[in-house]
């Protein structure tokens, strides 16, 4: 297999080759630093307000597509290969306005300014696919950048508006020949970069990962950096030793069997939403709640999984699911139960060199009810402070099977075996619901943090029993349905 | 008079925010964004691990040895004062060499050749301590016998005790109203360039050049006229930039003149929260009286607040709380406390509305306390107590003169078609359900002055030259509202030019010195005026050479849209102005402004501290889920006096722009301290302002344009940064109407702010087991 000792990719219209890359350094440091592109700003360096937005274009099975990333916690070493498109670029040769720029200086979009690139770009990521966007599509389009000056109103409206600005685009015009070159890159190396003691691993393809982590048992897999990011520009941890493979396209493939979803562990959430929607119609609201555009488009759900957080989004509906995880180390795979992989707080069950390949959801038996909830101190982009997944089969009024997953109620996300028990076997009525409530202390005993008091953890998650009876009967018992 | 002839930019024309194409590309500048002198060196701070203690050793061995790193300073760098109380109280040190007062106090900082490099050997400090009780909150700081930071302030009119025992229905009740961090886009920064003898420029992110002057000036022990400090625009200061940034310009300047090098000190998201001070989270316990009409006979509240570990600016601001507990209303009696109370948290400070809001929201609170009670509708309640003649006399004994909320109030109640609305949630509600909906119409009367009256003053410098071009400098600063474009509009319109032809440029001590912050929504208000003064100086020169030169009268000089005529005479301005220039007019001209009539007496609680005031009013209608206690913003309308606008896009967004940034302060902002004292919420990941899909699902805000400033303030236009801060208390009141309904509105919900889902989830809980 080729080697590569450095990383190759676009920027804007140049060409970047850099051999000196350590794990840890991040895209926005050296766009600001040392590219001084200073377009691109940092609100938070944790990737929650999206004043960092950049694009990031990779050729894939779907030939070249962008998504908007924060580039605070986007390492540079899983650049390669990419082109990085900075507000910079989105001013025509001719000095003329994007239209998503016209559009946001019409409106009156921005104030102090600061947040105004990363909203072009995340604007500018909707308006290539989606020119005419509604309310509901810019919402979650933006749900990933703050703004705190405009209270967004004008900001909607330059979106609502962008369409209607002429479509001259810079990507438009380069497209093929930026695909060219992305291709041309594409020389199935592993690429291994170094800098002051931290190295970079990219291997070629998932063979090759499962070698690189059997040779190097202890290094620090990173999928979408969405969580690893924070360590480094938060928590100044060093990274000796990272292996990334958030380019392995060979993990991020979308299997459909008779009786069940393979998704591969680098599915992003951006991916699976139009997959799991399809299969599980439960989720396509709670997938709308994940984190922002830019991270749904990084994060990816085996690294939801695998990092083992009681409060990640991914886990208390799949568990509900009856998901499983294929695990591989070198050429041997194990499959195990989601709930079984998460063994306490910060330990999983998952070996040295081993990695998450592949989640398995069972599609969903006949005659069974699903649900899942999150609550949130905000409804948007914010930690849960509860999350739920249901499911119960219910036949001929009786409930057969439950399968009750919750997060952000134990150091892991956990069934809720107690409840399952007062309810299997029993009608399904609200009186049945009420008891699996009234046994959930059982189950949990809640930590107060500043997401939430034990107390409200506790009433709110038994409060979703409720909840999840008026869902079935048909009953408007959430905001979004009270109309 | 046809479009040809109107020059672009005119006053009261929504003319674009002049930085708004600069916005767009990402080529505004912004501090950060400066391209450094060689050789920038940079700056981290190193902060105390406990609340409140003596540090009995500091090792920074470790520190000065890290890789990269240049210096280390402490309390024993600084050559001058080791203050930085921007009230002169002394009570506010850069660095603590003893006393631990915070978690998060500055001990000392590092200066490395990175930023990375400073931060990572800020980690190695070995600090010890000798812990002291803390008292992080306003009940434990009570309990603990913490004193006052700064004197507190009572307002008294009429006899209240009598008042009240003598009233059919009186109520007593507390309300807790939290915090609220800034949340500027743009962290705190500082640049500091050192130059010959004692003087140093700084580039920084501040509300008030002329105060990190004076701080930085004295840290240094330099006069005041060896320090310039600059700022062409902030990403957001909403007053967290007003006194907060003493303290990293000040570090800059220490370790810029102590290395002869430039050096920026930018803190991190979560070093700047847990350093800087905060909105004042209040405690405010309420005694009132009232009618079986619902009229308030008299009100008697005390106002403590979380100040922190200085005074710094919490006299002023819990003074404002006071001065605005009316609110709207006519008090005939009544008695208002401030209790400015020490805490070992960070040092709160201004916010848009600077204790404003804590008043406002409290009458409000009694408006529903009463409504309840009587079980009337709040609205009715409120009209009934409006200030209105013969009872316009407000308890600093300021008569209202200008009073406009009746008819704000009647317009909004038509348009938002309130009454329909109120019967159709009382219909939605009596059907039963887990969500339930409320709906409030509340007012806002702002005062707008600084109180502290000295501080109401401005200067402008202009220059025109001699190829017509103008350039444009005051002492106000642009943080994102409009300000410059807004001072430039009343420029252009001065001179009939294009506001193209105005460069407007940075704000530097250099160039006007003096200012006050810009503060208290009045930086249009002053810097406007002192251009225009500017102005009217340069165009009296021009009227006089040009009367002289083409042998008219002097009044028979115009300026028209580029061009000034003499009579039959015509030259364009550019003509005129090289024509002035030969004949050496002087063509520059600094302007000066100070607000009339204002003036206030602390110790007597007596006086005008308000110029004139601001008006509003909002109806909000909400969705409660009451199985979690979340929350959705069904519909807003606004009706919101700015006056005459100078721009009515950009007063728009301030308004749309505050409602938001309040209804977060009422809902999903919470600050949580952590028992020993650290700030828990101190990022976007931990701390929620609204996002774009928080904004109401409707949302209509209008301008009253029939509206005009009765007091001759510049072009007749009003504040508008933060009056309209106070339109969310509708959301927050309607979340309470939803939660009463569990009661059938017989109790008042009481909620205490931010109405987080934990909040509103427990109130309805509580008002389900009283059924």
């Amino acid at each position: 297999m080729p080697r590569r000792q450095d990383i190759r990719f676009l920027l804007n219209d140049r060409h970047v080759t850099l051999s000196g890359v350590g794990a840890g350094d991040m895209l926005l440091d050296h766009l600001r630093l040392d590219q001084r592109l200073r377009g691109t700003k940092e609100g938070c360096a944790e990737g929650d307000c999206g004043a960092c937005t950049v694009l990031v274009g990779r050729v894939g099975a779907d030939g070249l597509v962008y998504e908007p990333v924060n580039a605070c916690i986007r390492p540079l070493a899983s650049c390669d290969g990419c082109h990085v498109v900075t507000v910079e670029h989105l001013r025509g040769h001719d000095g003329a306005l994007h239209p998503v720029q016209q559009a946001m200086v019409d409106h009156h979009a921005s104030q102090c300014g600061f947040c105004t690139p990363g909203f072009v770009m995340a604007l500018y990521a909707l308006w290539m696919n989606n020119p005419h966007p509604s309310e509901t599509d810019l919402e979650r389009a933006l749900q990933g950048n703050l703004c705190r000056c405009t209270g967004y109103a004008p900001i909607m409206r330059a979106g609502l508006a962008m369409g209607g600005y002429g479509t001259t685009d810079p990507l438009l015009t380069e497209r093929a020949q930026v695909a060219q070159t992305l291709r041309s890159w594409q020389d199935g190396a592993r690429v291994d970069v170094a800098k002051a003691g931290s190295r970079a691993i990219l291997p070629a393809n998932a063979d090759d990962l499962a070698s690189v982590l059997a040779e190097y048992p202890d290094a620090r897999i990173i999928a979408g950096a969405t969580d690893v990011g924070l360590w480094v520009t938060k928590f100044l941890r060093d990274l000796p030793l990272a292996v990334f493979i958030g380019h392995l396209d060979d993990l991020r493939a979308i299997d459909e069997t008779d009786d069940a979803l393979h998704l591969g562990a680098l599915v992003s959430y951006t991916q699976a939403h139009m997959p799991l929607s399809t299969h599980f119609p439960h989720l396509a609201r709670y997938w709308d709640r994940i984190a922002g555009w830019q991270v749904r488009a990084m994060g990816t759900l085996g690294g939801n999984i695998a990092n083992g957080s009681p409060i990640g989004d991914t886990p208390p509906p799949f568990i509900a699911l009856g998901a499983r995880l294929v695990l591989r180390h070198g050429d041997a795979r194990r499959d195990i139960a989601l709930e079984d992989y998460f063994l306490d707080y910060g330990k999983q069950d998952l070996r040295a060199g081993e990695f998450v390949e592949t989640i398995i959801l069972p599609k969903a038996m006949p005659n069974t009810l699903h649900a899942a909830y999150k609550i949130s101190k905000r409804r948007d982009e914010d930690i849960s402070a509860v999350a739920a997944g249901f499911a119960l089969t219910v036949e001929g009024g009786t409930i057969t099977s439950a399968r009750l997953a919750f997060g952000g109620m134990a150091a892991t996300p956990k069934r809720a075996s107690h409840a399952e028990a007062a309810l299997t076997g029993q009608p399904f009525t609200m009186a049945s619901l009420q008891r699996a409530a009234d046994a959930l202390p059982q189950d949990f005993t809640p930590l107060s943090d500043m997401r939430a008091s034990s107390e409200y953890r506790m009433r709110a998650a038994q409060n979703l029993f409720t909840r999840f009876w008026l869902d079935a009967n048909g009953t408007p018992a959430t905001l979004e349905d009270a109309t | 008079m046809k479009d040809a002839d109107r020059i672009h930019g005119a006053a009261h024309e929504s003319h674009i925010h002049d930085s708004a194409i600069k916005h767009v590309t990402g080529r505004a500048e912004y501090t950060d964004d400066i391209t450094e002198p060689a050789g920038c060196l940079h700056a981290y701070i190193g902060t105390a691990g406990i609340a409140h203690g003596h540090i009995t050793a500091l090792d920074l061995d470790a520190v000065r040895a890290a890789p990269g790193v240049v210096a280390v300073l402490t309390a024993d760098d600084i050559p001058g004062r080791n203050d930085i109380s921007p009230n002169g109280l002394d009570d506010e040190p850069v660095f603590t060499s003893d006393l631990v007062q915070f978690f998060g106090q500055p001990v000392f900082a590092v200066v490395a050749e990175t930023r990375d490099l400073a931060r990572r050997a800020c980690q190695l400090a070995k600090i010890d301590y000798a812990p002291l009780p803390h008292a992080c909150d306003i009940d434990a700081a009570e309990g603990a016998d913490y004193p006052d930071v700064t004197a507190p302030l009572t307002l008294e009119r009429g006899q209240v005790g009598p008042a009240l025992n003598s009233a059919p229905h009186r109520i007593q009740g507390r309300l807790r109203v939290g915090g609220q961090d800034h949340m500027y886009l743009e962290g705190q920064i500082a640049l500091a360039i050192p130059g010959e003898d004692d003087e140093i420029a700084l580039f920084a992110s501040t509300q008030h050049p002329s105060e990190a002057q004076h701080m930085v000036a004295h840290t240094l022990g330099v006069p005041a006229n060896a320090v310039v400090v600059n700022v062409r625009r902030m990403g957001g200061g909403f007053g967290g930039k007003e006194t907060q940034m003493n303290l990293f310009c000040v570090i800059a300047a220490l370790a810029a003149k102590k290395l002869g090098r430039a050096v920026k000190l930018r803190p991190d998201r979560d070093q700047d929260m847990e350093i800087t001070g905060k909105r004042h989270d209040f405690r405010i316990d309420y005694d009132l009286g009232f009618d079986d009409q619902g009229r308030i006979l008299a009100v008697d509240g005390v106002f403590a607040a979380r100040c922190g570990w200085s005074s710094d600016l919490s006299g002023p601001v819990t003074d404002r709380a006071l001065f605005h507990a009316d609110n709207a209303y006519f008090y005939p009696a009544v008695r208002l406390q401030s209790r400015p109370i020490k805490t070992n948290t960070v040092s709160n400070t201004a916010f848009r509305g600077f204790g404003g809001p804590q008043g406002v929201i409290a009458a409000e609170r009694m408006i529903e306390e009463i409504a309840y009670a009587l079980g009337r509708d709040p609205l009715e309640i409120r009209r009934a107590n409006f200030y209105r003649d013969g009872a316009d006399i407000t308890p600093y004994h300021q008569t209202v003169e200008d009073n406009i909320l009746s008819r704000l109030v009647d317009e909004l109640e038509q348009s938002s078609d309130y009454q329909t609305r109120r019967r159709a949630v009382l219909d939605w509600n009596a059907r039963g359900g887990p969500i339930r909906k409320g709906i409030a119409l509340t007012p806002v009367k702002f005062g707008i002055s600084f109180t502290a009256t000295w501080f109401n003053q401005a200067g402008a410098l202009v220059h025109v030259y001699n190829d017509g071009s103008i350039h444009l400098n005051h002492g106000g600063t642009e943080m994102g509202q409009g300000l410059y474009t807004k001072v430039a509009q009343v420029v252009a319109e001065a001179f009939q030019v294009d506001i193209s032809r105005i460069k407007i440029t940075k704000t530097t001590t250099e160039k006007v010195p003096n200012t006050s912050a810009t503060a208290a929504s009045s930086g249009t208000d002053l810097n406007g005026m002192a251009a225009l003064d500017a102005c009217t100086r340069i165009k009296a020169r021009l009227v006089e050479f040009a009367a002289a030169h083409w042998n008219v009268p002097r009044e028979t000089v115009q300026f028209l849209p580029g061009r000034v005529t003499m009579g039959a005479q015509t030259v364009s301005f550019d003509e005129l102005i090289k024509a002035a220039y030969m004949a050496r007019v002087q063509l520059s001209s600094t302007g000066f402004y100070k607000t009339p009539e204002i003036h206030w007496d602390r110790a007597a609680g007596k006086g005008q501290p308000f110029y004139y005031f601001a008006y509003g009013a909002a109806c909000s209608e909400v969705s409660v889920d009451t199985l979690t206690g979340e929350t959705r913003v069904d519909r807003a309308d606004v009706l919101h006096d700015v006056g005459r606008s100078l721009n009515p896009a950009l007063d728009l967004g301030q308004v749309e722009g505050a409602f938001v940034q309040g209804m977060g302060w009422l809902t999903s902002e919470e600050l949580v301290w952590e028992g020993a004292g650290r700030l828990r919420t101190h990022a976007p990941s931990t701390y929620k302002i609204p996002l774009a899909s928080d904004r109401p699902r409707i949302f209509n805000v209008r301008l009253a344009d029939w509206s005009e400033n009765v007091k001759p303030t510049i072009k007749r236009s009003k504040a508008v940064g933060e009056p309209p801060f106070m339109l969310p208390i509708s959301v927050f009141e309607a979340i309470g109407m939803a939660v009463a309904s569990l009661a059938d509105y017989r109790i008042c919900p009481r909620l205490d702010a931010p109405a987080t889902p934990e909040r509103v989830l427990m109130a309805a809980e509580r008002l389900r087991a009283s059924t």
